[in-house]
């Protein structure tokens, strides 16, 4: 936990004297640790001249930003429009079937942690989801299957 | 000889295995000792084809797709490499030349004009096809002449709001201040579009040399790109072009040598809906809770950290270079009525053949379903289609004769948005797409306002009650009357808009909730 704050409070100096620098800095922390743990505000707040209210506030306004650890790998699946027009409600209640969680849930081996998502931007090619950093297009169940079978390993 | 080979570095093209392919190419190119190089190009926008695999030919190159890892070996057995040679029969991807394909060949790419042509992360690239002409014009002018061959244009706001760029840059450059900003609107947000995706990741320098123009035209020393979270591989190129415009001089405290400042970075959204509305973009950037703010007053004139501020769309930014290269003129020449120039259109959802289209407006959307996407991909009727996003209005076939056009769309009471065209087929519940309204506007709301935060969940409620049959005839009034008070009362467009996809599909789709077309 010490390592961890001392990791945090290095991208707090890091970032304190950009314009607009929280969200920046959240994103660092993020990126770094896998989540924002509500421990680190005081030290935000305070380096930032900010009230712990008012970063509390920021971190719970934006869905990318989360205070637990997430599972090892983070599985988006797009729930907007174009994806429904092409079957991704069947694909959502699949992955959550044979995952055994909801949104916002991870599974019980920690590995994959799923989560809504509206648009990736691949629009032409839905049903679309992310798996950590990568898009995936035209996604049948079978292909969601292949693709948490290769998370899993 | 060295033999280039085009494979996209899209994130489209990415999601259907495009990385793959690459690797596959390479490893057997050398397993047969073929000298190729392989460059990672931007995405054509044909995206049924993807992974679109380009070999440099002398009459241009040559395409084949949708290029699979399985593909491969049959692909260099077929000789692919040398597809000029009229002995080698083609193989069965083969698209021909890539110029001469119809879905392309069609098309007027202006603000597209360099997508899938370059290697997006290259300035030698850029620079050998146009780029940064409409810097060093700008540079000859004053700001004031700038500013005018930008409103001459006709250019409106492509991010939906379609207001006039001219005129905003016109109030920030009018007023006198010791910071001024511009600031891209690179939240791209709405379902169905992916032209901002495509402009950053595949040109992103054409996006930097407009942000740079608006920041020379209006007296603004810095920039940002509010850049949703869901697009990485859009901040790996926007960084990386970034980095080597500030090598080259063409970003930093001297821009080209003009005595002119221009800074750029990119901010990284954190997947907020209303953070796409410019205000509360702003509140963002600032690194505040996106809430959006009261108008007035205008970003223009008290924008980010309280300073004049141009908020624009990346589309909008990302066509002023051409308006400055080739002039207002040319690009008022395309276009219908007041909306002027091109629209870069997308073709998404439940089509045959999805992806960038950009053509000067006018075109219908009839045309569009059904020459460009091909009709449904699922081969059954298209019943609705719902244009402009998650706040746009669904459309059902009776208008599909409609032209892409602000004001002939505002006559039937839609919205062109940010050109994002998503089909439906016929086994769509319309019920459910205006309770998804509803639902969608629940989660994104900042909750400032009342008719939003409150109103999209008692709208989400009552449409439960009217897909359960509970009085209906009761329930239809209901929705109508939050509707009005959404429509009039909401501070922003999440609000104010969510009704046009309740209501359109309500109107035009009655049977879906239970009541009769009359």
């Amino acid at each position: 936990m010490q390592a961890l704050q001392t990791q945090i409070d290095a991208l707090i100096v890091k970032h304190q004297n950009m314009p607009g620098a929280l969200l920046p800095l959240l994103h660092a922390i993020q990126d770094n640790i896998g989540y924002v743990p509500e421990s680190s505000y005081t030290h935000i707040a305070k380096a930032l001249s900010l009230s712990v209210a008012e970063v509390h506030g920021v971190v719970s306004f934006y869905h990318h930003f989360r205070t637990h650890k997430p599972g090892s790998h983070i599985l988006q699946i797009c729930r907007a429009e174009s994806c429904q027009s092409m079957g991704s409600e069947a694909l959502e209640a699949h992955a959550k079937k044979c995952l055994n969680v909801d949104y916002h849930q991870t599974t019980a081996d920690d590995a994959i942690t799923l989560l809504p998502v509206y648009c990736l931007g691949n629009c032409a090619l839905s049903p679309a989801v992310m798996l950590d950093d990568e898009v995936y297009g035209r996604v049948s169940a079978a292909d969601l299957d292949s693709l948490i079978a290769e998370a899993k390993v | 000889m060295t033999i280039k080979v085009y494979i996209p570095r899209d994130s489209s093209a990415l999601s259907m295995g495009a990385e793959k392919v690459a690797a596959a190419i390479a490893l057997e190119a050398k397993k047969r000792g073929l000298d190729i190089q392989i460059i990672r190009n931007g995405s054509r926008g044909l995206y049924w084809l993807e992974t679109m695999v380009e070999v440099a030919t002398e009459k241009g190159r040559v395409a084949y797709g949708p290029v699979k890892v399985k593909d491969v070996a049959s692909l260099f057995d077929a000789d692919f490499l040398n597809a000029n040679d009229a002995n080698v029969k083609p193989h069965s991807l083969s698209l021909g030349l890539t110029d001469e394909i119809a879905w392309l060949k069609k098309q007027q790419r202006l603000t597209f004009a360099r997508v899938g042509i370059t290697d997006p992360i290259s300035l030698t690239d850029y620079l050998a096809h146009d780029g940064y002409k409409g810097l060093r014009n700008a540079l000859q002018l004053s700001a004031a002449d700038i500013v005018k061959t930008v409103t001459d244009s006709g250019l409106r706001g492509r991010g939906g709001a379609a207001f006039p760029t001219g005129i905003k840059w016109k109030t920030v450059l009018g007023c006198e201040a010791t910071q001024k900003y511009i600031v891209c609107n690179a939240d791209e947000g709405d379902s169905g579009t992916f032209s901002d995706r495509m402009i950053m990741e595949n040109d992103p320098f054409v996006l930097i040399e407009g942000m740079t123009i608006a920041g020379i035209a209006v007296g603004a020393t810095q920039g940002y790109i509010y850049l949703r979270s869901e697009y990485p591989h859009a901040l790996v190129a926007l960084n990386a072009a970034i980095a080597s415009a500030t090598e080259a001089g063409y970003l930093g405290n001297n821009v080209l040598a003009s005595g002119k400042a221009f800074h750029l970075e990119v901010r990284r959204a954190a997947g907020a809906y209303v953070c796409g509305e410019e205000t509360s973009l702003l509140e963002s950037l600032e690194g505040k809770r996106g809430v959006v703010r009261f108008k007035p007053p205008l970003p223009a004139i008290e924008g980010l950290f309280g300073k004049p501020t141009v908020v624009n769309n990346v589309i909008s930014l990302a066509t002023v270079p051409i308006i400055l290269d080739k002039g207002a003129q040319y690009y008022a020449d395309y276009g219908m009525g007041r909306s002027r120039g091109t629209l870069p259109i997308q073709l998404a959802g439940n089509l045959k053949h999805g992806g960038l289209v950009e053509l000067a407006f006018g075109i219908t959307l009839r045309e569009l379903l059904y020459e460009y996407g091909g009709g449904s991909a699922t081969g059954k009727p298209i019943r609705a289609v719902q244009v402009g996003g998650p706040l746009g209005a669904f459309l059902p076939e009776s208008q599909f004769d409609t032209p892409l056009d602000y004001e002939e769309f505002t006559k039937i009471w839609a919205v062109l948005g940010h050109g994002g065209i998503v089909a439906f087929d016929d086994t769509v519940d319309m019920a459910k797409m205006a309770r998804y309204a509803f639902e969608f506007c629940a989660i994104e709301s900042c909750g400032k306002c009342t008719p939003c935060r409150i109103g999209s969940t008692r709208g989400v409620e009552v449409i439960d009650k009217i897909i359960a049959g509970k009085d209906t005839v009761k329930n239809i009034k209901l929705v109508r009357d939050l509707s009005d008070t959404m429509l009039n009362g909401s501070l922003c467009a999440l609000g104010g808009m969510t009704p046009y996809p309740v209501l359109s599909a309500m109107n035009h789709f009655p049977e879906d909730f239970g009541i009769s077309k009359s």
